[in-house]
């Protein structure tokens, strides 16, 4: 599906690359435009081969604020129709429209792009699923979109937030900025990705940010633990599906942080958990809790090497692996965070910093909103 | 130092091949001083170039500068990405700022110094021969994995301005076989790969350190004599071959 038949050039492999990540935020929850994440991203091309770049924007629906906005990749017309009649089962569908792109642009194929802005029907004689299996909002969203990218052919849903959007594809992300017309978009939280893939399938699809309800993960790097988070992550209902092992990453903070109440900190300790040795020496309380936490999440440690963005409605966190394989630099400034593979592409979007820092291996980078609440949801 | 022989390069918005060509024209016509403003990102500055050069580089500089470095001076005012020095051969670098991981990776000459901390698996694969000896000094910390697989050369940290960051991460010296590590204060065990040792210091290593971090000083205006009142520890390799009898039963 969407897959482009055309095998990289051979000589792919000798340029010089290695995935670009990058993210601004706002922490004041102030939108801003999408300038600064493009010239960031462009900033980095050369870490990135153009099979695959993609944004993800938090704040940019206000006037649905409240509904899923659904944002669905089709092969062809079969599928569209197929899919918007699930969806008119299970959803009211309060607006649909065309994703809004460009078609004088470089990127010259692309699938069907349609969103949705939704709601499940409140429970009702229309819902026995809901009514019988007791599923919130979120899980029923979750449920629908994990059956609509297993079983519905053609179809693939990459974006499924509220008040937020992922707009990802095939090409250079500076090239996707201008494909989807992102100058037209604001947002509290830009994270941005230039990919460079080594071992998972080009498709649009397959591009990142990877989301769910309203996480986006963006990565650098490869999880070689990616068979066993996929089958721990199987047991709490979430089938992997994207042919790339950056998904499992959403599906572990879905799981860790909404649905199990970890804190961040702790979420980024069981994906990048203290070695044993460590824990060996830490204080009975503390030793005490991170081998429960391995023990507990076993199946959810990230291994290989990989540096995150994840970014949720209320703030972003950075994480690296445990000894540092893929590059990392934070940085503020005022009200404004920063995190990307390089500095470079901090500096050009913001010469002036407050501070810029290389966060160590396993060791988090947590920003938060001052008031979440200060989140325009309104027109 | 005549005009001619000096020029002055606008950064904004080159690509790095671009800029990389125009700096080895400016040397095939003979400049010997060459300014880099406003750098932001581009790689591979002052690849493989020459002794009698000195390029100042006023901005970021991208991965890999100083790459294969065979004699040039560059200086570097900002903050330094990862993979500096990359094999360097000779000359020197000076950071007025911080550097990313991997500085110094298999280099084999030269001298790199650098105002601020350094990030992880600095002075990897490190390595000397006859009077090739490669040297860094980092003025602030260092992360994790300092000097990995190290066989010969100098690595020296001062410690100084790296508010509360521990002086030096994990696995330091882990597989190192060679060289020296000086470090201006206290690691523990755990802390080190199982085939260093701390030792400690000889005349002939206080000769060293006073010579380089008496270049260091003078690069970064930092007092000398504040730099030795603390006491350096010396780290090295117990074997010169640590798996030389892992299977000679």
């Amino acid at each position: 599906m969407f897959r482009f038949e055309k095998k990289a050039n051979p000589f792919y492999e000798k340029d010089v690359s290695g995935c670009a990540v990058s993210a601004i935020m706002n922490t004041k929850g102030r939108r801003f435009s999408s300038e600064g994440i493009v010239k960031s991203i462009a900033n980095q091309r050369d870490r990135s081969n153009g099979l695959g770049g993609g944004f993800a924007a938090y704040g940019i629906y206000p006037q649905f604020a409240e509904l899923y906005a659904l944002h669905i990749m089709y092969q062809n017309q079969a599928s569209a129709h197929k899919t918007e009649q699930y969806l008119d089962d299970y959803f009211q569908v309060e607006h649909k429209e065309v994703i809004p792109h460009r078609h004088d642009t470089v990127i010259s194929h692309h699938p069907f792009l349609r969103r949705y802005f939704v709601k499940p029907y409140p429970v009702g004689e229309k819902t026995p699923d809901r009514i019988f299996e007791r599923l919130s909002e979120d899980e029923l969203v979750i449920k629908n979109v994990m059956r609509i990218n297993t079983g519905f052919d053609g179809a693939f849903v990459f974006s499924c937030g509220k008040n937020m959007g992922v707009f990802k594809g095939v090409g250079y992300p500076e090239d996707l900025a201008v494909f989807f017309k992102l100058e037209e978009y604001s947002a509290y939280i830009w994270i941005a990705h230039g990919r460079f893939p080594t071992n998972s399938a080009v498709w649009w699809g397959g591009a990142h940010p990877f989301s769910l309800l309203d996480w986006a993960v963006v990565h650098n790097g490869e999880i070689s633990s990616y068979g066993i988070n996929k089958r721990f992550l199987e047991n709490f209902g979430y089938n992997c599906t994207l042919f790339t092992d950056t998904e499992v990453i959403a599906y572990i903070f879905d799981l860790l942080v909404r649905r199990h109440d970890l804190s961040f900190e702790m979420a980024s300790k069981v994906m990048a958990p203290p070695f044993w040795d460590e824990i060996e020496k830490m204080p009975d309380e503390e030793k005490e809790l991170y081998t429960t936490l391995r023990a507990t999440y076993g199946g959810a440690l990230l291994n290989g090497p990989f540096s995150v963005i994840a970014g949720f409605k209320n703030g972003i966190i950075a994480l690296n692996d445990r000894v540092k394989l893929r590059p990392l630099v934070a940085a503020r400034k005022d009200d404004f965070a920063y995190v990307a593979s390089e500095e470079a592409a901090i500096r050009i979007v913001q010469s002036e910093l407050d501070r810029v820092w290389s966060p160590a291996g396993g060791e988090p980078v947590i920003v938060m909103l001052e008031e979440p609440a200060a989140v325009p949801t309104a027109p | 130092m005549s005009k001619k022989n000096s020029v002055t390069i606008e950064a904004d918005n080159l690509n790095f091949r671009e800029l990389n060509s125009r700096i080895r024209d400016s040397v095939q016509a003979g400049c010997s001083r060459i300014t880099l403003n406003s750098v932001c990102g581009q790689r591979y500055i002052g690849l493989g170039l020459g002794t009698g050069l000195k390029i100042t580089v006023n901005g970021v500089p991208g991965n890999d500068s100083a790459m294969f470095m065979g004699g040039a001076s560059l200086i570097i005012n900002g903050n330094a990405q990862d993979c500096l020095g990359n094999t360097m051969d000779s000359g020197t670098v000076v950071v007025y700022g911080h550097s990313g991981d991997i500085l110094g990776h298999g280099m084999r000459g030269g001298q790199i110094y650098v105002r601020d901390s350094v990030g992880t698996r600095v002075g990897i694969h490190m390595k000397s021969y006859k009077q090739k000896k490669p040297v860094i000094v980092i003025g602030g910390s260092a992360g994790d994995f300092f000097g990995e697989y190290m066989a010969g050369g100098i690595l020296i940290v001062l410690g100084i301005n790296r508010g509360k960051q521990d002086i030096l991460g994990r696995f330091v010296g882990t597989g190192m076989h060679g060289g020296t590590i000086y470090i201006r204060g206290q690691v523990s065990n755990f802390q080190l790969g199982k085939e260093v040792k701390v030792f400690d210091l000889d005349d002939k290593d206080h000769q060293i350190i006073e010579k380089y971090a008496a270049k260091f000083c003078v690069h970064f205006s930092v007092d000398k004599a504040a730099i030795f009142k603390q006491k350096f520890i010396k780290l090295q390799p117990y074997t010169h071959r640590p798996y030389g009898r892992l299977y000679a039963y």
